[in-house]
């Protein structure tokens, strides 16, 4: 089978040890994950972890299940990239007498969808949104220029392309919670 | 409006009399010691079981569990106290079976130091429970107790841990007692979708070869007479996985074996055959399915299972039904036609002719030579009316007490069936019957599994645990050594083992015993354990080289069996 990047949208309760008994899943089987973001979601004290990884689709959509499984997982479900619209951002610290000496360089940052966040004396932060080919090639475009001090770069965040149900709508939903009772 | 305010210990004695609780299986220590001093008030409340090792506990709750379908309950300390629960609490997650696990731990403010007897309890335990949760506060214990209860048992049950600080043990709260029967990101009972069931049903009208798989789900969901009703209504041959051997009387006309690696030939071969898999409450477990490549590709299959996760998992599923077989079951019987298989289920009678020529005479009624295992365990089953509850180690004894053991009651079969834990079966007969005095309990273990945890020869003789132990004693580590035998040529490489002189053992400990090495000594032997009022101890040396036959080879396929 072929290994393609996927990504998994996971919504927990916001306690402690859940990023743990998450990721238990992927090192049971050995799988390494590629990027995760963890943050709060849009309901109170729900929160939403997005993680990539390469692998195939028969192996994660078995961990997806298995993660959706737990008691306090409210739903994981799996997207591979033509099913969502996903970002990075990646931040790029820049030597300024580097920047100031070779023009190319700030025409390159214009020509970009980067900006500027800050300039002084010894270095200037670059910040770009966008995708990782985007992202990975500026920054190799800048370790050409010999100008880059630092680099850093996000895990994704990702909304599916299909219109689905919010997530608060199906905590609320009746059918839903029948079924917890016997 | 001063309320009364109580510690935590009390909060958790009031929580767990509110959950029903009568037993607990335990043992104290430094982090556990105000709950333990809290219990001293409530003696006549619990039935406090004193165990030898916390291994020990958590399979006694195991067995209190699997036979009454109760959640089980057992409190150890925290440290190494929490770290010989593991075993167990694995154990309890492969099998689903509903105990809570109740630790120690120190007291928060010094979480993360290093304390005495600190462990990370909660994340040591998070991949092998249904949940695990630390309390850290009293006025969390009405809830966490509940909650911890309330997930155990209900949906595919399993085991939950709560890991108690000494510091909420002992600090003080108000108190309401708290009923949880819901948690919102939890379905323990999917709704089953009517269009599946519809489908399956077609299925199943239409099919000339169809075979049920019957698994464990079957006994937990209390399903018995909905499974009788499908199966007499569409004439549907029936196996029982090693975990759900009660799930059908052994005599039922329909009931054609059990499956697996060492289960019958018919039950194995036809599953090549049929046209049509039902599997109910069972998962596939590759010591049921041989090499998964070739297995029942020929049928399609309908699988009926509470847990989403095992639809699709190991056999590609055409029709599954996510739901609880109790509900499940009716509404296929309420759409399935009236029907009759006899040549179908004759086949299966012809083959299981083969292996009762080849092997079960034989196992049955050598008429001599040593004794076997086989013959045991039908005897000791006979003898006890077809109606006690069969308690297995792991291994050979495992294997050959659930092929030759008779069932014609639920709730009647406790044996590790996925981790394959050896030591499971002492301790997990006497939680079994301590839930069930009024039933009789057989424990048959070989001479490996016994001594893994023989010191809860001590548990039975301070409890007074009318426990019936069947030791088939062949001097190996059978199951190791008929692997070393067939498949890594005859090299017995730390398989023989020297034996004590396990009369003398039991009778340090109190339990009457009676060793057996003739063939004309058994049903006398075997009379006497059942007619002794107390705990038995029944040795038997059994031929020590034997094998459990038949067998299907590693990476063979199911219909692949052999008999020698």
């Amino acid at each position: 089978m072929e290994k393609k990047l996927y990504t998994i949208i996971v919504y927990t309760e916001n306690i402690a040890g859940m990023l743990n008994q998450v990721t238990a899943e992927f090192t049971r089987r050995m799988m390494n994950i590629d990027t995760i973001t963890a943050s709060s979601s849009s309901v109170e004290g729900v929160h939403r972890y997005t993680i990539s990884l390469w692998g195939e689709e028969d192996s994660v959509h078995k961990v997806t299940k298995r993660i959706a499984k737990k008691v306090d997982v409210l739903k994981a479900d799996y997207y591979t990239d033509n099913e969502i619209f996903f970002q990075e951002v990646a931040l790029y610290k820049l030597s300024t007498p580097k920047v100031l000496a070779d023009s190319y360089i700030s025409r390159m940052i214009r020509h970009s969808t980067a900006r500027v966040i800050e300039v002084n004396d010894n270095y200037t932060v670059v910040e770009m949104t966008g995708q990782t080919d985007a992202i990975v090639e500026l920054y190799n475009e800048f370790v050409a220029r010999d100008c880059i001090l630092q680099f850093v770069k996000s895990g994704r965040v990702a909304v599916p392309r299909a219109s689905q149900e919010k997530l608060s709508d199906l905590l609320f939903d009746e059918d839903y919670k029948r079924k917890a009772v016997k | 409006m001063g309320k009364e305010k109580i510690t935590g210990c009390e909060a958790l004695m009031r929580s767990l009399v509110n959950e029903g609780v009568d037993t607990v299986f335990g043992y104290p220590g430094g982090s556990i010691m105000p709950v333990f001093d809290a219990m001293y008030d409530y003696r006549d409340v619990f039935r406090g079981v004193l165990v030898r090792h916390e291994q020990g506990a958590v399979h006694a709750a195991q067995g209190y569990a699997r036979s009454s379908g109760k959640v089980g309950l057992c409190i150890v300390t925290s440290g190494p106290g929490a770290t010989n629960t593991l075993t167990g609490i694995s154990d309890a997650m492969l099998d689903s079976t509903p105990v809570v696990v109740i630790a120690g731990q120190v007291p928060s403010a010094v979480l993360g130091t290093d304390a005495f007897q600190e462990i990370d309890f909660v994340g040591i335990t998070q991949p092998i429970t249904k949940w695990s949760y630390q309390i850290r506060r009293a006025e969390d214990v009405a809830w966490a107790v509940a909650r911890a209860f309330y997930i155990a048992g209900t949906g595919r049950p399993g085991p939950v841990v709560l890991d108690f600080t000494k510091d909420a043990q002992v600090a003080l709260t108000d108190f309401e007692p708290v009923r949880v029967d819901s948690v919102r990101s939890y379905i323990p009972y999917p709704t089953p979708s009517q269009s599946a069931i519809e489908e399956a049903a077609k299925l199943i009208n239409g099919s000339k070869r169809p075979f049920m798989l019957v698994g464990q789900g079957v006994e937990l969901g209390e399903a018995h007479k909905e499974l009788v009703e499908f199966i007499e209504k569409a004439d549907i041959p029936v196996a029982r996985t090693l975990m759900g051997l009660s799930a059908l009387p052994s005599d039922h006309p329909l009931c054609v074996g059990m499956l697996g690696m060492h289960g019958n030939y018919g039950p194995n071969v036809n599953t090549n055959e049929c046209d049509l898999l039902i599997a109910v409450g069972m998962r596939f477990s590759d010591r049921v399915t041989g090499n998964v490549r070739t297995y029942a590709k020929q049928a399609k299959v309908v699988h009926i299972d509470i847990d989403h996760a095992e639809i699709n998992k190991n056999v590609a599923v055409d029709v599954p039904i996510v739901g609880d077989c109790k509900e499940v079951l009716p509404m296929l019987t309420a759409l399935v036609e009236r029907a009759s298989h006899k040549e179908w289920i004759e086949s299966f009678r012809q083959l299981n002719a083969i292996e009762h020529e080849k092997v079960i005479e034989k196992a049955l009624n050598p008429g001599e030579g040593p004794l076997l295992m086989g013959e045991v365990v039908r005897k000791v089953s006979e003898a006890t009316g077809n109606s006690a509850i069969l308690v297995t180690d792991v291994g050979q004894n495992q294997m050959m007490s659930a092929r030759y053991f008779k069932f014609t009651k639920p709730h009647s079969i406790l044996t590790s069936g996925g981790l394959g834990t050896m030591g499971y079966g002492l301790p997990a007969a006497i939680g079994a019957k301590i839930a069930m005095p009024e039933r009789t309990v057989c424990i048959f273990a070989g001479d490996g599994g016994l001594q893994m945890n023989i010191q809860e020869f001590g548990t039975i003789m301070e409890q007074g645990v009318a426990v019936k132990i069947i030791l088939l004693n062949n001097n190996y580590l059978g199951n190791v050594r008929q692997w070393q035998e067939l498949f890594f040529n005859h090299r017995y490489s730390w398989t023989p083992m020297l034996n004590p002189d396990y009369s003398l053992v039991a009778k340090g400990y109190g339990i009457a015993s009676r060793l057996v090495t003739e063939r004309a000594e058994l049903d006398d032997a075997i009379k006497e354990m059942i007619e002794t009022p107390g705990a038995f101890l029944l040795h038997v040396a059994v031929k020590e080289e034997a094998n459990v036959m038949p067998m299907t080879p590693p990476g063979a396929s199911v219909n692949e069996m052999i008999f020698e």
